[in-house]
């Protein structure tokens, strides 16, 4: 295997993407905090500290998955689900909540906040917050608030502050635009757990290293239970891009790998109805601290963005997925709404298993390649949280869609899986 | 020398720090916005701050965040009003700083957005979430340089002392010192350690030094002045358009409000 490069370089960039577009007053704060980063990460004592909470508090490692009837189902390739929604709080979130937040109470700050859009971050962020003894705010969109009102709920058990967003779009990227204008306001006491691999440096490169324990674990347990430590093809969901780059980076230079990001591809393919940056609708631009591909328009306003899930819900993407999409390295396909909500029912249905809207994009995908592959090929899903904080989402989407569509049930169940009507057509095919 | 390091060399000669008023291009509308421009420079403006209206203003308060939902909700781009700048360039005897977030002017690409904002009589640019680094790729620097535009880079409180010469050496015409770590906006008092800090970057930056972020009356003006080469003043007077937006006496508001603020500077 060829030696991993320096990425990023030194000053955090991916190649032309990333750097640290930000206010003056959070310039020496992200220096600090990269220094920071750079000395106690390599420390044993620190090392130690977070792989005993990740192992004993929140249950690293995460079982890899051999899903024999969703296999069988679709007819080909064998499905592996990594199943981060197994993890404490429900999401993968948490390897990168724990790590940020030791690292805030290394360096003396009192007061951790975060943004949230799905609210698994936010969630996240305020169990490590109780845990370590921080005081903990979370910003989240108010539109987020309504469509994720368990995890508001959550981290207020938790002891946090949630505090609702209600400008812009009033979903992530505007949480994100309020952290930041908490974090510039209290920088000398606070540390801004951000939840993605997006950001100034050295947000992308830290919460990617939090979280490449994901892949490592997978490669190992795949070794065990499939003999090989390679996958044919693997794949994940890009909103930010951090549990994508989580799994992906233990496989980056494994090139027998094919890895697929999935984005939201929403409700169509005009501006503002999907999440898909990586389309005809995303361009170079700076957003939130870093250069990146980014859904906006002629004028360099940001474009709002659309789907069903509200982690997948942003206009930008981690710079190292860019990079590697550059480098051909990462494809990037998308799941629209409709899709994501069959996968949902799919794996409900054959597994047992609720996975969270944003990692059924990723699973629509592997129902679409699967049923081509040979059955000796295998396909690694990176589960990164479960569904139950979208019960009420995707209730409430049918509903939605019964009123719409108004055609009868009972043909449904034609497939062996019971599936929603909406959902239905693309069930039966087995993707586009 | 620039018109933007012209005004501070006359300030300075005038023995008085220069007065500098802060408006978002477009809100409510720009042709509302080129009535304000000309009642700035008559209350006694000496270099007025353009704000380009930004999706996502991550440095600002509520007051400013509105005043750009509003300028972008009637239409307004980069484009109108640089348009706006050229037609009115001159007939308006101050320089003007165009404020702006990065991304609509990494949109256009810099080159052509230096090129066009140089034509239409811009004299400077001050993007908030761009310091001054010698690696970013996009060569914003050379760019203004090649096109004769005045960059003015922010100092803030964190700052460090590597930081304050690595802006010191990239700015042209003045340096922005943040008064307080936080968005723009009126937050009551001015920090205690301000004037303090003040004297200790301009001992350190051989440019004319001008103080903003929550300035809001003429008192906080007179204290700044005596300290600073400059005192920039935003929201207080965007809340002032906002709230007498519709009226037909809001550009003599403004004229009279900008005249009050600088009356301290006169004395």
């Amino acid at each position: 295997m060829a030696r991993p490069r320096l990425r990023p370089d030194l000053q955090g960039y991916f190649g032309p993407y990333g750097g640290r577009y930000v206010p003056e007053t959070l310039m020496a704060p992200l220096e600090e905090l990269a220094r920071a980063y750079d000395r106690w990460s390599r420390k044993r004592a620190f090392k130690r500290e977070l792989r005993e909470l990740l192992t004993h508090y929140a249950g690293r490692p995460t079982p890899l998955y051999h899903a024999k009837r969703l296999t069988e189902h679709l007819g080909g390739a064998q499905i592996y689900l990594k199943r981060e929604d197994l993890l404490h709080t429900g999401a993968h979130k948490l390897n990168n909540a724990i790590g940020q937040a030791l690292l805030a109470r290394t360096m003396g700050k009192s007061r951790v906040i975060a943004e949230t859009g799905a609210g698994q971050h936010g969630v996240a962020s305020a169990t490590a917050a109780a845990l370590l003894g921080l005081e903990c705010v979370v910003y989240m969109g108010v539109l987020d608030t309504v469509r994720q009102r368990l995890n508001v709920d959550r981290m207020e058990l938790l002891g946090a502050t949630v505090t609702p967003v209600d400008t812009g779009t009033r979903t992530l990227k505007d949480a994100i635009n309020e952290s930041l204008r908490d974090w510039v306001t209290n920088v000398r006491d606070t540390h801004y757990i951000l939840g993605s691999v997006l950001g100034p440096d050295p947000y992308p490169r830290m919460v990617r290293d939090f979280h490449r324990v994901i892949g490592e674990e997978a490669r190992r347990q795949l070794k065990k239970q499939a003999g090989t430590v390679s996958p044919d093809v693997a794949i994940a969901c890009v909103g930010g891009g951090s549990n994508a780059l989580g799994l992906f980076t233990a496989f980056i230079d494994d090139r027998k790998v094919d890895l697929i990001g999935v984005e939201a591809g929403g409700i169509g393919d005009d501006l503002g109805e999907h999440a898909a940056r990586f389309g005809d609708g995303g361009s170079l631009g700076v957003l939130h601290g870093t250069r990146t591909l980014v859904l906006q328009d002629d004028e360099g306003q940001i474009a709002a963005t659309h789907s069903v899930s509200a982690g997948l819900d942003y206009p930008a993407v981690g710079p190292e997925h860019v990079l590697l999409a550059d480098e051909g390295r990462i494809e990037f396909t998308r799941a629209n709404d409709v899709e994501a909500i069959g996968a949902f029912d799919l794996l409900a249905r054959t597994e047992g298993i609720l996975p969270a809207l944003e990692s059924a994009h990723a699973l629509v995908h592997a129902a679409r390649i699967a049923p081509q592959m040979s059955r000796r090929q295998i396909v690694l899903v990176n589960l990164s949280g479960r569904g139950d904080k979208d019960v009420e989402s995707v209730q409430r989407w049918k509903a939605e869609r019964e009123s719409e569509t108004a055609e009868p049930r009972t043909e449904a169940a034609r497939t062996g899986v019971a599936v929603h009507p909406a959902a239905r057509q693309w069930v039966t095919e087995g993707g586009e | 020398m620039s018109a933007i390091a012209d005004v501070f060399a006359r300030c300075r000669a005038e023995k008085r720090a220069a007065f500098i008023p802060y408006l978002t291009a477009g809100d409510p509308d720009l042709a509302t916005t080129a009535d304000l421009l000309h009642a700035m420079a008559a209350g006694g403006a000496d270099l007025i701050e353009v704000g380009v209206p930004f999706s996502d203003p991550i440095a600002d308060g509520p007051v400013i965040q509105r005043a750009s939902t509003r300028a972008l909700a009637s239409g307004t781009t980069l484009s109108g009003i640089l348009r706006l700048v050229a037609r009115h360039r001159d007939r308006l005897d101050v320089p003007i700083l165009l404020f702006s977030y990065y991304n609509p002017i990494h949109a256009r690409g810099v080159d052509e957005f230096a090129e066009q904002a140089a034509a239409s009589g811009v004299d400077g640019v001050l993007c908030l979430d761009l310091p001054p680094d010698e690696n970013t790729p996009d060569d914003f620097i050379p760019a203004m340089r090649r096109h004769g535009l005045d960059t003015v880079f922010l100092l803030a409180p964190t700052s460090t002392r590597e930081r304050v010469r690595r802006v010191a050496q990239y700015s042209r015409g003045f340096v922005y010192y943040v008064s307080r770590t936080g968005v723009t906006g009126d937050h009551g008092e001015l920090p205690k350690e301000l004037v303090k800090e003040t004297r200790r970057v301009r001992r350190k930056v051989n440019l004319p030094v001008a103080v903003g972020f929550g300035i809001t009356t003429p008192e906080q003006v007179a204290s700044v002045a005596k300290v600073a080469d400059g005192v920039v003043v935003g929201s207080a007077l965007v809340k002032l358009i906002e709230e007498r937006t519709g009226d037909d006496g809001l550009a003599a508001a403004v004229e009279q409000r900008v005249r009050e603020l600088t009356e301290p500077l006169r004395r």
